[in-house]
């Protein structure tokens, strides 16, 4: 299977605080990767030094084979392979909702306002957030808001992309729409990596689960060997705490 | 007695010297204005180059670059927020000539005064377009970046159109002070509204009446500005309702929401939905 991503010997310190050590992955083309694990595991550092917003302390990140951490390599333009949606959402607040998903297409890309346009109502309609392109973000709830993130990071056509969380901020009746529309790209192929406490899409769309503990990878494997069968002593616990709430 | 007296006095001065006041309040507005927009102009200049990142893995030169011009605004911002306007203005009017043995000079107080007002306004904007760049929060800067804009197409399409929305009203007190405070202007001879005043009172002796037409013309310019102020803040706001598009994209208007974003964040909030919403 073809690697798009491999973190080699990843770490990452905040000061004298080890957040990562030595983590070793690859992340492969059309897969689901659910990265699950207790609050402060370093899942989200993980995924953040993936597309660079936090700069690993030593190891390294390949993309294609070809290190990003090289300084030949274009950071603005390997982000745009490697889309990410927040848990914050961090839509542009001084835009609408169309705009929002045109503006990197347009600056970034290079593309036509009408191409931008076009795709970007494509996204739009696809995350069913069609109707509401003149609305902006402080118009919206929550979970239009995470509809209209993945739109946008949908809208520079990556290969890849990363959520961070991305229904921790939501209302639970939110929840559901957000990962109905991460269901169906998964459904079509899409590379996704996924930073998730929601365990029933973790056990329902992945086909790869990391479980982080303190800083590294415990245990890998496919959900049912995952949820069902887990080796390590540590996932046992995480998962008979997490599911018998 | 007194205010029928004051009237006519005022009456008179007004007929007789009217161009001479309105020349004044021209050369004010004009003066605070064009202070305004320059000084607005090097405040975001001084704002960005003092926000510029710098991390530990950059060049050496790049980091040394960047540290200094934030230390040259730095001194720019201390120094002229530091120290009188009227004061700046006899220095570079007066003294600039002295300094360079008379190589450089500004010859006429308009270029003077607008230099000076301008760098002042600059070394305030400074402070306040720092903060406001500093006010967003963090997920807009990792929203972009994520994209892969550069940090300058971050800066520009995204974290300076809402800064400028935030430090508006700060922009705005500027340009009240500045229509106030380029009085002293007249001490480079810049015939703006109180150098009407001095002139006139010098030739009539008559202080008092002038003075109150001084007073009411200050007032209306000011309050000009402030209602101009608030219609710009709120265009910049945005609508306050958006309309559903249509699913071809063609024929908009299935109808309006409105949603509650106008006036204060203390406001009561009332959501009404007009055109055909159920």
């Amino acid at each position: 299977m073809e690697t798009v991503i491999e973190l080699r010997h990843l770490s990452k310190a905040f000061g004298a605080n080890v957040v990562l050590k030595d983590i070793n992955a690859s992340i492969h083309k059309g897969d689901v990767t659910c990265v699950i694990g207790a609050s402060g595991s370093g899942k989200s550092t993980m995924l953040r030094c993936i597309n660079l917003l936090e700069t690993p302390t030593s190891g390294d990140i390949l993309y294609h084979d070809k290190s990003i951490l090289n300084e030949k390599i274009s950071l603005n333009e390997y982000r745009t392979h490697v889309g990410m949606c927040f848990q914050s959402f961090n839509l542009f607040n001084n835009m609408t909702v169309l705009k929002n998903c045109m503006i990197g297409q347009m600056k970034v890309l290079k593309r036509s306002k009408e191409e931008a346009r076009v795709n970007a109502i494509r996204y739009l309609e696809k995350v069913g957030m069609a109707p509401y392109i003149n609305a902006r973000p402080d118009q919206i709830s929550g979970g239009q808001k995470q509809r209209v993130a993945i739109a946008r990071a949908l809208a520079m056509n990556p290969e890849v992309l990363l959520f961070d969380e991305p229904t921790s901020a939501l209302d639970p009746e939110m929840v559901g729409e957000v990962l109905s529309v991460m269901k169906s790209l998964a459904k079509e192929g899409m590379t996704m990596v996924v930073v998730t406490h929601e365990m029933g899409f973790a056990k329902d769309v992945a086909n790869r689960v990391l479980f982080m503990e303190q800083g590294v990878i415990a245990e890998e494997g496919t959900p049912e060997e995952i949820f069902t069968n887990p080796k390590n002593e540590r996932t046992k616990e995480f998962l008979s705490r997490i599911l018998n709430k | 007695m007194v205010l029928t007296k004051l009237l006519k006095d005022i009456a008179k001065i007004w007929t007789k010297y009217k161009w001479s006041y309105i020349n004044g309040i021209r050369n004010t507005i004009l003066l605070a204005f064009i202070g305004t927009v320059l000084g607005c102009i090097i405040g975001f200049i001084c704002g960005i180059l003092q926000t510029i990142p710098v991390s530990k893995k950059d060049h050496p030169i790049k980091k040394a670059a960047v540290y200094a011009i934030r230390g040259i605004v730095r001194a720019y911002v201390e120094i002229f927020r530091g120290t009188p306007m009227v004061l700046q203005a006899v220095f570079f009017y007066y003294g600039l000539s002295y300094l360079t043995n008379g190589a450089l000079n500004f010859t006429d107080p308009w270029t003077c005064s607008i230099f000076v007002v301008s760098i002042n306004t600059g070394a305030y904007m400074a402070e306040t377009v720092r903060g406001g760049i500093l006010a967003i929060e963090r997920g807009q800067t990792e929203g972009a970046k994520a994209i892969g804009m550069s940090h300058v197409q971050t800066m520009l399409y995204v974290i300076l159109p809402q800064t400028l929305r935030n430090i508006l009203p700060q922009i705005g007190n500027n340009y009240i002070i500045n229509i106030k405070d380029t009085s002293v202007m007249f001490m480079i001879s810049f015939t703006e509204l109180f150098a009407a005043h001095r002139s006139v009172a010098g030739a009539t002796y008559q202080y008092f009446p002038s003075a109150a037409i001084e007073m009411v013309a200050y007032l209306c310019l000011t309050l000009a500005s402030s209602v101009i102020l608030r219609l710009w803040e709120k265009k910049l706001a945005g609508k306050s309702s958006y309309e559903l598009a249509t699913a071809d994209q063609l024929s908009p208007t299935a109808g309006t929401l409105n949603s509650p974003q106008k006036g204060s964040n203390f406001d009561e909030r009332h959501i009404e939905t007009k055109g055909g919403q159920n």
